[in-house]
């Protein structure tokens, strides 16, 4: 119950903060616009490429790139917790009793949210150009880019609580989340990949995340791969909450 | 004074960190005991370990070793209770730059659990205390550095804390908005909160604190009134200068039984004596006695700096600087 309330009132600062910012406002709608207006053009001619897989080059792509949104929308959170440690905000929240869960917790969601939002606009902008997918597809796979943006959230902020400083943040989350995009299959669907790298791709668990999401916008909502890319963000989503709540309680010197 | 149990009481508290070489103790074996009400400072140039130890007691730093009881209830095995009941004002403050300061005042009191409505009184009871009317409803970014330490004193007043922590509370301060946060801690004073502050300000431990310890190394050197302090390292010095031969005076003075030292230096006599206020009369009336006319009399009262230096070889004032 506690933690209920504390999350919600970390939260609503959070977004406070959000919606008071217009910069970010912008943001959050031009960048899928930017994806459908600067990518979606390429995938006509490719569409027709040996070993793509069928269902339409916007059902192939789409899913990719929310996972993508998901993940590197909530990589950079990080940056602006290092500004309120700088600040002292941080420290004067651990002083108050509130829940160490919900001070990860209230933001994290916040930038959830504005994922959801994001990949929203993206999903109905692509219906016109040919993206075919019902309601329930949508419901599952924004409850999977949820997860991978809580999960993905939940890490940055562990790593900034760790490194305290932009200059050590910067290079180790965008060094370590270039690789596992480009070995999720992405960008590109990993059936046209080498077997090595196919190979390598399974232990990445981003690829099951991507798996499921174009499951879902194939129209194979019963395929094993959806409830197995879920499962997996879902479990992955608990222990990266542990660790970064373990990271706001912690003391840091 | 305040009577009553101890607000703080520790024993042995130290802490350590753990550099790639070697192991610093920045807090080595620290026991205090403040009393309700009382505005205790904790004197120390930087890095003496003022700010190590104000971070344990207020539950953002573990122990390495010792014990502590904070508001009545133990550090080390209820910190959420011990949250509950202080309020702390950390070297950088707290508020962010992109809030507006009500808002920030009215988050900070939900944070300990108040209801909307509550938070929202305290906070216009604070704005007014603290006299933030004019640019609270404004981002903190906007504010002077005067107002931003009141809003950030405010957040640490959001749930009227009995003991209150400010580490460092007038650093970077203009001597304007210092002597306001100075008004400031005397008012909280007067409501019955205790304050627990660090300085590296003499002047600021002097005029503000009941109590003071002076810490240097992670120790704690002295503790005391100012009063006691001052007086314990070398009592006051009474400088006086009489028509005729010095010497004369020297001579009349030197035997009386509150002169603890007498000399002659640059034609005054030089007096050292427990407490001036006493001994200043008594010579007086000794020099009328003896039939000498006196000339000029004067009352030096040693500095905490004098404290400083006899416990610790070192001038506060060249550490500092």
């Amino acid at each position: 119950m506690k933690l209920l309330r504390d999350t919600w009132l970390v939260f609503g600062r959070y977004f406070w903060i959000f919606i008071h910012n217009p910069a970010w406002v912008a943001i959050g709608v031009v960048q899928p616009l930017l994806y459908l207006v600067l990518f979606a053009p390429l995938l006509k001619s490719i569409a027709s490429a040996p070993g793509f897989p069928r269902g339409g080059a916007y059902n192939v792509f789409v899913p990719g790139l929310l996972v993508q949104l998901g993940m590197f929308g909530a990589a950079g959170v990080g940056f602006s917790l290092i500004a309120e440690l700088r600040m002292g905000v941080i420290e004067r929240l651990r002083v108050t009793p509130v829940s160490r869960v919900a001070l990860l917790l209230g933001r994290a969601l916040r930038d959830v949210l504005s994922i959801l939002v994001q990949s929203l606009i993206l999903i109905l902008l692509s219906i016109p150009f040919g993206l075919s997918i019902n309601a329930i597809g949508i419901v599952v796979v924004l409850a999977l880019i949820a997860l991978i943006g809580l999960l993905t959230a939940s890490v940055a902020y562990a790593v900034a609580l760790w490194v305290r400083s932009e200059n050590s943040y910067a290079p180790i989350i965008f060094t370590s989340a270039l690789p596992i995009l480009l070995l999720s299959g992405v960008l590109l669907p990993l059936g046209l990949a080498p077997q090595w790298l196919r190979n390598i791709a399974l232990a990445n668990p981003l690829s099951y995340a991507v798996d499921a999401a174009r499951a879902v916008f194939l129209g194979n909502l019963g395929d094993p791969s959806v409830v197995k890319g879920v499962v997996l963000m879902a479990v992955l989503c608990l222990v990266s909450i542990a660790i970064g709540a373990r990271a706001f309680g912690r003391a840091v010197a | 004074m305040a009577v009553g149990a101890p607000v703080i009481e520790t024993h042995g508290l130290r802490r350590a960190f753990k550099t790639r070489k070697q192991v610093v103790e920045a807090v080595a074996g620290v026991d205090l005991t403040v009393r309700p009400g009382e505005i205790f400072g904790f004197l120390g140039p930087n890095g003496a370990g003022k700010t190590t130890t104000l971070r344990m007691l207020a539950t953002l730093l573990p122990p390495s070793g010792g014990t502590a009881t904070v508001a009545g209830c133990d550090l080390l095995t209820q910190p959420d209770r011990v949250r509950e009941r202080i309020g702390y004002v950390s070297q950088a403050g707290g508020s962010d730059y992109e809030v507006v300061g009500r808002l920030e005042l009215i988050f900070q009191g939900r944070l300990y659990g108040m209801s909307r409505e509550d938070a929202s009184r305290r906070a216009a009871e604070l704005i007014e205390m603290l006299e933030l009317e004019v640019c609270a409803d404004r981002p903190v970014k906007t504010y002077s550095g005067g107002q931003k330490r009141r809003l950030d004193i405010g957040l640490g007043l959001a749930h009227n804390p009995q003991l209150l922590f400010l580490d460092e509370p007038t650093t970077g301060l203009d001597p304007q908005s210092r002597a306001r946060v100075w008004d400031e801690v005397r008012r909280m004073h007067d409501r019955g909160t205790t304050v627990f502050l660090t300085t590296h300000y003499l002047d600021e431990a002097d005029a503000l604190c009941d109590r003071i310890a002076i810490i240097d190394y992670g120790k704690i050197v002295a503790e005391g009134t100012p009063e006691e302090l001052k007086r314990a390292v070398s009592g006051d010095v009474v400088t006086l200068s009489v028509a005729g031969p010095q010497q004369a005076a020297l001579d009349a003075l030197r035997t009386q039984p509150y002169v603890r030292e007498a000399s002659i230096e640059d034609a005054t006599v030089r007096l050292y004596v427990d407490r001036g206020e006493v001994a200043m009369p008594a010579m007086l009336r000794r020099l009328d006695a003896v039939g000498l006319q006196l000339l000029t009399i004067g009352l030096h009262r040693p500095s905490l700096d004098d404290v400083f230096l006899r416990k610790t070889g070192r001038s506060l004032r060249e550490v500092a600087a």
